[in-house]
C-alpha cells in the first residue's frame, strides 16, 4: 500500500492546479510538511486578510487527518489563541477520501462562517454571542493589524 | 439481626424498585438465564434474606453476555423479517432497546433502515469483492485491472487494501465497532457485520467481536462491567440513575471485588454516590488547600502583627501585645468557656457566632478538616489492612506450626481481618457522610452508630498487636469482636439505607448544594 503515491499525487495537484485563494507548499527536506496560506474570505471580518498556517501529514494519513494550525493571529471563536482550529472534518468527520484541498477550503468556509455555539476559544465565541458587531469589528481590526501583508 | 425483619424490609423494598422496572430488564426476565447462572455463590443460595442496605444483582461472564446477545438478535430478526446480521446493527443503532427498535420499525421501516445505514435489504446484494475497470482508489490513488475493491450500497468505492486499513484503524486505534462508518466523505451508512466479516479477519475479527460484547453491556442501563483490572465480568442490577438519591447499590462481583453500580467506584455505603462525587472533588480541590495555608497564619485582633498556629491548641496569645484570643473567632479569650471545642464530634454551639466572613471561613474549614482528617485516617489504615491480612496468613502459618492448630481452626484471624477491611471502608464514608448532614435527631442516631462502629473496630484492630503464643487463648474472644463489628457495621448501614431510602435524611446547603438528593418524590 503505497501511501506515499497518494501524497505525492495531492502535492502535484495543489502545485498544478492550484485553488484561488490557497496555496498549500510542502519543505524540501520534509514532504509531509506543508506551508499554507488562506485567503479571508469576501464578505467576512478577515477579507483582505491572508493567513499563514502550517500543515502536517501524520504517518498513517490518509486514515487520520492531517494537523493544522494557523500562524497567523486570528480573532474567530472556533480558533484559540494557538491557532488550534475546532472543525468535525478534522476530528470525528474525518474521511480517508478527503484531501488537503478539500481540508482548506473547509478551514476557509469556516473564516466565512463562524460557529460561536461550537467554540474552541471560550472568550471570542462569548463576545461572538453577547454583540456579534462589536466582534466582527475586533475580527476586522486582528486581520488588519495581524494578517496583511 | 432479626432475621425475620430483614426479609419483611427488603421485600419491600424489592418490590419499590422492581415496580419501576420495565421490559429493559431483559437479561434478568429469561427463565433459561436462571440456569446457567451457574457461579450464583451458594451464599446467596442459602441465605435469600437481604439487608436493606443490599440490592438485587447478577454476575455474567463473556459468554453468557454473548449469548444472550445472540438469543436477542435472533428473537427480533424473526419478529421483524430482517437477517440477524441487519437485525444486529439495527438493535446496537438503537442501543439495545428491542421495544424501540420494533414500534419504530413497525411504524416506519424505511427510515429506521435508512438511519441505521441499511437503506436497503441485504440479501439482494450480498457485499463482495470485485474488480472494476477505469477505477482509481480516491484513497491511495492506485489503479489497474486487477485491483480489488469493494464498495456497500452507498457506491463509494475504494480498494480493499484500503477498506481494511481504515476498518483496522476504527476498531483498533479508535476502539470503534458498532458504529463504523462507511470510508467515504460525509457518508452516514454503517458499516454491516456481513461486509465486516468479508474485510475483517485474523486477529482483528476477535478485537472486533470483543468490542461489540462490550457496547452491549455498555448501551445496558441495567448492565455495567466490573472496573476491577483486567476483570471480564459483568454485573447487573435494576437500580437506575434516578434511584441513587435513594439507594447505594454496592455490588459483589465474582471476582471478589466490590463496587458501586451507580458509579463504579469502590464500595461507598452508605453515602449516595452524588455525596461521594461530591466529597472527592472538595478533597481534591486546590482551593482548599489554599485557604488552609493562608489559615494557619492570621492577625492579631488587638495588634495586627502576624500570628502563626502551628500547634493544635485554639487559645492563642499574641507575642507582642500578649493578647489572648480564640484562634477560631478570633474573640477575646477569657470569654470563652474551655470545653467548647471538646474534638470528639464536631460541636458548633449555639452560642457561638461567627463574628465576621473571615471567621465563618475557618469555622468551616475546621468543621472540614475534622471530617476530613477521620476520613483519612480510615483509608489510611483501610490501607493497612492489606498488610494486616498478609500478616494475618503469616501468623496463621505460626499458629498451625507451634500451637499444632488445624486450618479451620485459624480461620478466625482472616475473618476478623477481613471484618476491619471491610468495617473501615464504611466508616471512612461515613465521615464523608456527616461531613454534608444537617443536624437533626436523626443526626445523633447516626453519629451514635458511627461512634459504636468505629470502638467496635479499634477493640479488634488491637486484638492484632498480641504476640502470637496468646492468639489461640483470644480466639474466643476475638470471634466475639468481630461478630460484633459485623454487626454493629450491619445495624449503621440498616439505619442509613432506611433512612435515606424514606428521605428522612437532609443535607447542609452552607456546605454543598445537593439539591438533587433533596428532591424527596
Ligand atoms: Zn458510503
Ligand atoms: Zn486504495
Ligand atoms: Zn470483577
Ligand atoms: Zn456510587
Ligand atoms: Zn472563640
Amino acid at each position: 500500500m503505497s501511501l506515499s503515491k497518494r501524497i505525492i499525487k495531492e502535492t502535484q495537484r495543489l502545485a498544478e492546479d492550484a485553488v484561488p485563494g490557497i496555496s498549500a507548499v510542502p519543505h524540501d527536506d520534509n514532504l509531509r510538511y506543508f506551508d499554507v496560506t488562506i485567503d479571508g474570505p469576501s464578505q467576512s471580518p478577515y477579507e483582505g486578510g491572508v493567513f499563514k498556517a502550517e500543515l502536517f501529514l501524520p504517518d498513517d494519513y490518509p486514515m487520520t487527518p492531517p494537523k493544522i494550525r494557523f500562524l497567523t493571529r486570528i480573532y474567530h471563536p472556533n480558533i484559540d489563541r494557538l491557532g488550534r482550529i475546532c472543525l468535525d472534518v478534522l476530528k470525528s468527520n474525518w474521511s480517508p477520501a478527503l484531501q488537503i484541498r478539500t481540508i482548506l477550503l473547509s478551514i476557509q468556509a469556516l473564516l466565512g462562517a463562524p460557529n460561536p455555539d461550537d467554540p474552541l476559544a471560550n472568550d471570542v465565541a462569548q463576545a461572538w454571542k453577547q454583540d456579534e458587531q462589536a466582534a466582527i469589528q475586533t475580527a476586522r481590526e486582528w486581520t488588519e493589524k495581524h494578517a496583511k501583508p | 439481626m432479626d432475621s425475620d425483619d430483614d426479609f419483611n424490609s427488603s421485600q419491600m423494598s424489592d418490590e419499590e424498585f422492581m415496580g419501576d422496572q420495565d421490559s429493559d430488564m431483559s437479561l434478568g426476565d429469561d427463565s433459561d438465564y436462571q440456569d446457567d447462572v451457574g457461579f450464583e455463590t451458594q451464599d446467596k443460595d442459602i441465605k435469600p434474606t437481604k439487608h436493606s442496605y443490599e440490592v438485587e444483582f447478577k454476575v455474567f461472564n463473556p459468554a453468557e453476555i454473548q449469548s444472550h446477545q445472540d438469543k436477542q438478535v435472533e428473537e427480533v430478526s424473526s419478529i421483524l423479517g430482517q437477517e440477524p446480521e441487519a437485525t444486529a446493527i439495527l438493535l446496537r443503532h438503537l442501543r439495545w432497546n428491542k421495544e424501540r427498535l420494533i414500534d419504530r420499525y413497525m411504524e416506519q421501516q424505511n427510515e429506521v433502515l435508512e438511519d441505521a445505514g441499511l437503506g436497503e435489504t441485504l440479501h439482494t446484494h450480498p457485499p463482495r469483492i470485485e474488480q472494476v475497470p477505469g477505477f482509481a482508489c480516491d484513497i491511495c490513488c492506485e489503479d489497474g485491472e486487477d485491483l480489488d475493491t469493494f464498495a456497500m450500497k452507498c457506491e463509494h468505492r475504494f480498494c480493499v487494501d484500503c477498506y481494511k486499513q481504515y476498518l483496522q484503524t476504527k476498531i483498533k486505534d479508535e476502539g470503534e465497532a458498532a458504529r463504523i462508518r462507511c470510508p467515504g466523505d460525509a457518508c452516514n451508512r454503517i458499516v454491516d457485520s456481513k461486509s465486516l466479516q468479508l474485510l475483517v479477519t485474523g486477529d482483528l475479527k476477535n478485537r472486533y467481536q470483543e468490542l461489540l460484547t462490550r457496547t452491549y453491556v455498555d448501551d445496558k442501563e441495567n448492565l455495567r462491567w466490573c472496573p476491577a483490572p483486567n476483570c471480564v465480568y459483568a454485573v447487573q442490577c435494576p437500580v437506575k440513575d434516578r434511584d441513587l438519591k435513594k439507594i447505594v447499590p454496592t455490588v459483589h462481583c465474582e471476582c471478589g471485588h466490590f463496587f458501586c453500580f451507580g458509579c463504579s467506584q469502590n464500595d461507598h455505603q452508605p453515602a449516595p454516590c452524588a455525596l461521594v462525587k461530591k466529597w472527592m472533588k472538595k478533597c481534591e480541590d486546590d482551593s482548599e488547600t489554599a485557604n488552609w495555608i493562608s489559615a494557619n497564619t492570621k492577625e492579631c485582633p488587638k495588634c495586627a502583627s502576624t500570628i502563626e498556629k502551628n500547634g493544635g491548641c485554639n487559645h492563642m496569645t499574641c507575642r507582642k501585645c500578649r493578647n489572648e484570643f480564640c484562634w477560631m473567632c478570633m474573640g477575646v479569650w477569657s470569654e470563652h468557656g474551655t470545653s467548647w471545642y471538646n474534638c470528639n464530634r464536631f460541636e458548633e454551639k449555639s452560642g457561638f457566632e461567627a463574628r465576621d466572613a473571615q471567621a465563618k471561613s475557618r469555622q468551616s474549614l475546621e468543621r472540614y478538616l475534622h471530617y476530613y482528617n477521620r476520613y483519612a485516617n480510615h483509608e489510611q489504615s483501610a490501607k493497612l489492612d492489606k498488610d494486616i491480612y498478609l500478616k494475618t496468613e503469616k501468623k496463621m502459618t505460626q499458629l498451625q506450626n507451634t500451637t499444632g492448630m488445624s486450618w479451620i481452626e485459624v480461620q478466625f484471624m482472616d475473618s476478623a481481618s477481613q471484618a476491619l477491611q471491610q468495617c473501615r471502608q464504611t466508616l471512612k464514608w461515613t465521615y464523608a457522610f456527616a461531613y454534608y448532614l444537617a443536624r437533626n435527631n436523626l443526626t445523633e442516631i447516626f453519629e451514635d452508630n458511627q461512634k459504636d462502629l468505629e470502638m467496635a473496630v479499634e477493640n479488634l484492630s488491637e486484638m492484632f498487636e498480641k504476640p502470637i503464643d496468646q492468639l489461640k487463648g483470644l480466639k474466643v474472644e476475638m470471634m466475639d469482636k468481630t461478630a460484633y463489628c459485623n454487626k454493629r457495621r450491619i445495624i449503621l448501614l440498616e439505619d442509613t439505607a432506611d433512612n435515606l431510602k424514606s428521605g428522612r435524611f437532609f443535607w447542609c446547603f452552607q456546605f454543598m448544594l445537593l439539591d438533587m438528593m433533596l428532591t424527596i418524590d
